[in-house]
């Protein structure tokens, strides 16, 4: 009775898989494989490749450091004001991610961010593409952790306290150990995030060859000078690599 | 013994009202009520989850209000047991002590002690993913008896077991509130363990707690 219903639901969900399939599939077959391989293993897409490994897997790190308390307070403590900061902690995630990057360069003009320059060069620099890729990336880790602490009940962490830990001894001991799945969920999502992000990096940390260029920028530097194999070369690896990310979050979520 | 003197507490529609009540030392009280009555957040002012807004606990002749949930000398069971995920059955009995940095061989001896008077021994390198009810109460007892508690608490700790287990459940409380000569405080809907447990009847209602004949 039900079956034109779900007949039609599936057809919409087949009809937008199959364009992103044809999407990737151009992608994939628009330049042949020795090509990709040889752009692929270029001193600069090496170079690129490698910084965006180190930064994303920098700013993953440094995401789930602030991704675990902030996620943790926003899901257990009630306080005053606590739905302006959830709204305020989404702004990452709703603001358009040029923005983020200016406000970054704004940021580190005044006092507070040139003194913080004297100690870590920033701007234009390889530590400024870690921290554009962490300033978006944290905002979904945050959302993660926050999903994951709601999941887990807080009765074992009460108990924990009634056996002589200490709030932070039962949030190590009891909440932490059965929140590592959702930890490396959070991590991944903020590594996959990371990877792709373009604007903040390109206005933030520049896009100089053998400097601040990561894949992203990659991409962006071969379709403006019209190099546009290079630019599916680089494209491919991040799809490449993004997959695996997705791949690796479901077997974990899955296990959980 | 347990001694709650005008404990008032509120929030939102639940609240609790000059709440007044004693349980004597090794007595088996059992509290009763309506659902949304308070009953848990009773509980948890005695565990010292909650603060009350005014009022104080006594637990043993020692003013607790203001004193941290772990050194108030108590063991608190919940509904469904709340056993650690990640750890085995030996390592949440061995919870306390080695909070309180006990020497591994007396960890040990608790954790074999308490494991075989609960009847859990077999179950010792388990986690609680695959345990039945019963078995995760079981635990969840011999976790909050390890630190050697003067008061347990218990919060409708048979709710979710069947009819079956709930006898020998309740024959396993009997038991260990004797052997322990521990003061209990028991929050149930079931007549049928009050019957069976209670030295002392007490019911919440109207935001009050009265000491009820059986």
């Amino acid at each position: 009775m039900h079956r034109p219903f779900w007949i039609a639901l599936s057809l919409i969900c087949a009809a937008y898989l199959l364009f992103w399939g044809f999407m990737l599939g151009a992608t994939a077959t628009y330049t042949s494989p020795t090509e990709i391989w040889s752009i692929l293993i270029s001193r600069e897409i090496r170079y690129a490749t490698g910084l965006s490994l180190i930064t994303c897997t920098l700013a993953a790190l440094a995401s789930l450091i602030v991704a675990i308390p902030i996620g943790y307070l926003m899901s257990r403590a009630r306080f005053p004001g606590r739905s302006l900061v959830d709204a305020a902690l989404d702004i990452p995630i709703v603001l358009p991610p040029m923005v983020v990057g200016l406000c970054l360069l704004i940021f580190f003009q005044t006092p507070i961010g040139q003194g913080i320059e004297k100690l870590i060069p920033f701007t234009y620099t390889v530590a400024g593409v870690a921290l554009a890729q962490f300033v978006i990336a944290a905002a979904f880790a945050i959302r993660t952790m926050r999903g994951v602490f709601d999941h887990l009940s807080a009765r074992p962490e009460d108990v924990a306290m009634t056996l002589g830990c200490t709030r932070a001894q039962a949030v190590w001991h009891v909440t932490l150990p059965a929140a590592r799945r959702g930890m490396f969920a959070a991590a991944s999502v903020a590594w996959a995030r990371s990877l792709g992000e373009f604007g903040p990096v390109l206005v933030f940390a520049g896009a100089t060859r053998m400097k601040t260029e990561v894949l992203p920028t990659s991409v962006w530097l071969a379709w403006s000078v019209g190099e546009l194999e290079q630019g599916v070369a680089v494209s491919l690896l991040m799809i490449a690599l993004s997959m695996a990310v997705l791949i690796a979050i479901r077997l974990t979520g899955e296990r959980a | 013994m347990i001694r709650l003197q005008n404990i008032s507490w509120k929030a939102g529609a639940f609240a609790l009202e000059n709440v007044s009540f004693d349980v004597p030392a090794a007595s088996y009280a059992v509290l009763m009520g309506r659902t949304g009555t308070g009953k848990t957040s009773l509980v948890e002012i005695i565990c010292g989850l909650r603060s009350p807004h005014h009022g104080q606990v006594w637990l043993n002749n020692r003013d607790v209000t203001r004193i941290p949930p772990g050194q108030r000398g108590l063991g608190f069971v919940p509904q469904d047991g709340a056993l650690f995920p990640t750890m085995t059955v030996a390592d949440q009995i061995g919870f306390a002590l080695r909070i309180q940095k006990a020497p591994p061989n007396t960890i040990n001896a608790t954790v074999q002690e308490l494991a075989s008077e609960m009847a859990i021994t077999h179950l010792l390198d388990r986690k609680p993913t695959g345990l039945s009810g019963g078995e995760k109460q079981r635990v969840a007892l011999a976790r909050a008896l390890a630190a050697k508690p003067t008061v347990l608490l218990l919060d409708e700790p048979l709710a979710a077991v069947d009819e079956d287990t709930q006898t020998d459940l309740i024959q396993l409380l009997k038991r260990t509130q004797r052997q322990h000569q521990i003061t209990v405080l028991h929050v149930t809907h079931s007549r049928r363990e009050a019957e069976a447990l209670a030295t002392l009847h007490l019911r919440l209602e109207n935001h009050q707690v009265r000491i009820e004949s059986p």
